[in-house]
């Protein structure tokens, strides 16, 4: 077989399964010899290029690519260890979590990148903001806000116009909205007052940034807070309609991290895949635009607001911390 | 005693270098303890902040415990090793949150945790356990929280400290042992000194030691000089005594011998006069090994109280020719001095006198009639005086033991003799720092060369 066939391979809806892949699909390798299995958060458009990017440079390595949620990814490798060899997540504190019961399997042949591994078993390879991300249309004429303040001053102003085109992550449902929202709590309380304004404000939430993304394209929504901003700008139908801002007040920016499985029987090939994430190289030869920001390609130094790699994270995973949690987020946004 | 001899010098090093190893070890184990109390203490402190911070966030509502985990509570436990994070916390004796099967150790109803070690989620883990009763309506609340933490960091850590201590204790040690080496040659060193300068000394010499030496060896020294000078009047007496004892039996001897010829000759019968003549002959026997020990007595004593004269070598043995002649003539031998004028040596004379006196009466002893006895005097480059005969000569497996004490020669079938002469001739040699040399000649007979240096 030559080059790449995109086979879509399972689709796994109707089942009635806990965990359900949002999408399944193998790419071949020219000389395959083995497949890696991986199970991932990010959407397969946006990681073809790097699992193509690895198979070139690996051509005996085909890889089954197999997208979930990040809350969901948990639950498949609970009920299924051995299904998987590498997971890759944008919930920091889920996969922290992985690491930390000793799923992970320590890698001592992989460079560790100051300040972005845990335990040589847990590695960051991107770096993303979380973002504001306004209709362009709808904030013609009105102050840009650039922090969370301006934002809150800026829908006080005018909440009738606001009302039902404010949208946020539903954090019961999103790893990574969970991530961000608990980050930003951890912060300042900036974070509660501007919920309790979208609470007033009847705002929609979301699992994705995708659809976030499209409703801002469409015009069925104004403001989205906590948004992936690469995913946005990459996108060139809504790359025109949207602004994308980065706080200024402070920007939690999460890194996506990869391990590798302790029971996978592919252990080279997958230390061969992290050290390619790791390494950066994917990022360097893609065409602009290309949505994940890579670690120390697109910022030197790293961001200040970067979710460390530590214990601390597993304190909002702690079911008595998550439930406060959730009734407080609940309380302020269902009123 | 047969055991095998022990060094001192070895015994003192391998205690000294035995007992810097004992250290070192002692003090790589003791540092090893000490840090891996204190870092387990670290541990421990760290892991009871947790839990103290735990405890102090749990409130009850309602009967129900409310814990609002602190995000420091986690985020203290960060290590350099990123070590692995285990909680559970428990209501009563349900599971509120955290990991099941992490109970610590006895949970003690107190604020100061209980803690242990033990094996969790496939790694060795340090747990705190702490247990508080909180106010409730209708009845209080138990509230258990144990945090754990794996020991990755600490391992290290005490690795580290392992690996500084073992450096230093075996720095420590090759220090030590270069000391040891050191101080046991340098402690021993007045010991092989004393060793050395006795060894030095030449075989008679028995004076004391006069050399300073640490007191720790005076007893030592004061007892071989106590032993030398013993020796050495012992040695003295029994020269004494010899001399003494040989002069008291020669005086009766000539007596006996002066009667002995005067009833020779009043006596006619035949067996009578055989007996008389058997025993005078065995009078000259007696008085002439009498004569020879006292000699040797002599060359001993003389010997280390040389005094020695210039005189002539030549004068010396024409001398002794006169005086033997009439021997010679009795026995129909011819006594001849060879010389080319005279030889000046500083030597004894007395002792000269005897040693040559000897080995001419040695040569005219076995030297058969009608031959020629010669004493050559010569001055080439050393001086020697050598006394040939034309008899039988030495016995050739014989020669290298003849000078010895009462040695002889197994050829001498009933020559009277006593094995003192050559003994003398030798130890006057090798007094004046020559030696005695026999040999024979090519023609038959012996040679006997006294080697004298100047």
């Amino acid at each position: 077989m030559r080059g790449l066939a995109f086979v879509a391979l399972i689709l796994w809806a109707g089942l009635a399964r806990a965990a359900d892949f949002e999408e399944r699909q193998v790419f071949d390798a020219p000389e395959a010899t083995q497949t890696l299995r991986v199970l991932s958060s990010t959407d397969t458009d946006s990681f073809a290029p790097v699992l193509t990017g690895f198979i070139a440079q690996n051509p005996s390595v085909s890889i089954d690519y197999a997208v979930a949620g990040s809350a969901d990814i948990v639950d498949i490798i609970a009920q299924c260890g051995d299904c998987f060899d590498v997971v890759i997540s944008s919930a920091m504190d889920l996969q922290l979590k992985l690491a930390n019961d000793g799923l992970a399997r320590r890698l001592p042949d992989v460079d560790p990148s100051a300040g972005s591994q845990w335990r040589q078993s847990l590695f960051g390879f991107t770096h993303e903001p979380a973002t504001i991300v306004l209709n362009r249309a709808a904030f013609a004429g009105r102050p840009m806000p650039k922090t969370r303040q301006e934002l809150i001053e800026a829908l006080r102003a005018d909440p009738e116009f606001f009302r039902g085109k404010v949208g946020t992550y539903d954090v019961r449902l999103s790893g990574l909205g969970y991530l961000f929202a608990t980050q930003d709590a951890r912060t300042s309380e900036t974070y509660w007052r501007l919920m309790e304004v979208f609470g007033s404000l009847g705002a929609l939430l979301y699992c994705c940034s995708g659809a976030m993304i499209d409703d801002l394209a469409q015009g069925d929504l104004f403001v989205a807070y906590n948004v992936l901003g690469s995913y946005a700008a990459t996108r060139p139908e809504t790359r025109e309609k949207v602004t994308i801002i980065t706080p200024t007040d402070f920007a939690t920016t999460m890194m996506r991290t990869v391990l590798v499985l302790d029971t996978t029987s592919q252990a080279e090939a997958a230390t061969n895949l992290v050290r390619y994430l790791t390494s950066g190289i994917w990022a360097e030869t893609d065409r602009p635009g290309y949505p994940l920001p890579a670690i120390g390609v697109t910022e030197v130094p790293p961001p200040a607001g970067v979710v460390t790699l530590e214990p601390g994270l597993l304190v909002y995973l702690d079911a008595l911390k998550r439930s406060l949690f959730l009734g407080a987020w609940s309380s302020a946004l269902e009123q | 005693m047969n055991a095998k001899p022990r060094s001192l010098r070895r015994r003192l090093t391998l205690t000294l270098i035995g007992g810097a190893a004992v250290l070192a070890i002692l003090f790589y184990m003791v540092i090893r303890l000490y840090a891996q109390q204190i870092a387990q203490q670290s541990q421990d402190r760290i892991l009871e902040a947790s839990v103290t911070s735990l405890l102090d966030a749990a409130v009850v509502r309602d009967g129900q415990i409310e814990l609002d985990v602190p995000y420091a509570a986690f985020a203290m436990l960060d290590t350099p090793a990123d070590d692995r994070v285990f909680y559970a916390i428990y209501q009563d004796q349900t599971l509120l949150s955290g990991y099941a099967g992490l109970e610590g150790a006895t949970a003690q109803t107190r604020r100061t945790p209980a803690f242990s070690t033990r094996d969790f989620a496939g790694a060795q883990v340090r747990v705190a356990t702490v247990t508080q009763t909180l106010p409730a309506n209708p009845r209080p609340v138990s509230l258990t929280i144990s945090v754990a933490q794996t020991r990755d960091s600490l391992a290290g850590t005490l690795l580290t400290i392992s690996i500084n201590a073992a450096v230093f204790g075996g720095a420590f040690f090759l220090l030590a042992a270069g000391m040891a080496l050191w101080t046991s040659a340098s402690t021993l060193r007045p010991l092989r000194q004393i060793a050395e300068s006795v060894a030095r000394r030449g075989p008679s010499d028995l004076r004391p030691v006069t050399r300073t030496v640490p007191t720790e060896l005076s007893p030592l020294v004061s007892s071989l000089n106590a032993l030398m000078t013993r020796l050495n009047l012992s040695l003295t007496q029994s020269e004494t005594f010899i001399a003494e004892a040989a002069h008291r039996v020669r005086t009766p001897l000539a007596t006996v011998r002066s009667h002995a010829e005067v009833t020779l000759m009043r006596v006619d019968k035949d067996e009578n006069r055989q007996a008389l003549r058997a025993m005078i002959r065995a009078i000259d026997e007696s008085s002439r090994a009498a004569g020879q020990l006292l000699d040797h007595a002599m060359v001993t004593f003389r010997r280390d109280q040389l005094e020695r004269q210039d005189i002539d070598l030549v004068a010396i043995c024409s001398d002794i020719v006169d005086r033997l002649t009439p021997v010679a003539d009795m026995m129909d031998l011819d006594l001849m001095l060879v010389d080319q004028g005279p030889v000046p040596v500083k030597a004894d004379p007395i002792l000269i006198q005897n040693a040559v006196r000897n080995l001419v009466d040695n040569a005219l002893k076995y030297s058969p009639p009608d031959k020629v006895v010669r004493i050559i005097v010569a001055c080439d480059p050393d001086p020697t005086i050598t006394v040939t005969d034309q008899g039988i000569g030495f016995p050739d497996d014989q020669i290298d033991m003849l000078s010895n004490r009462f040695q002889r020669g197994n050829n001498v079938k009933d020559t009277v003799g006593s094995g003192l002469g050559l003994t003398i001739a030798q130890d006057v040699a090798e007094a004046h720092g020559g030696h005695l040399e026999l040999k024979n000649l090519k023609g038959g007979g012996a040679c006997a060369v006294l080697h004298l240096s100047h």
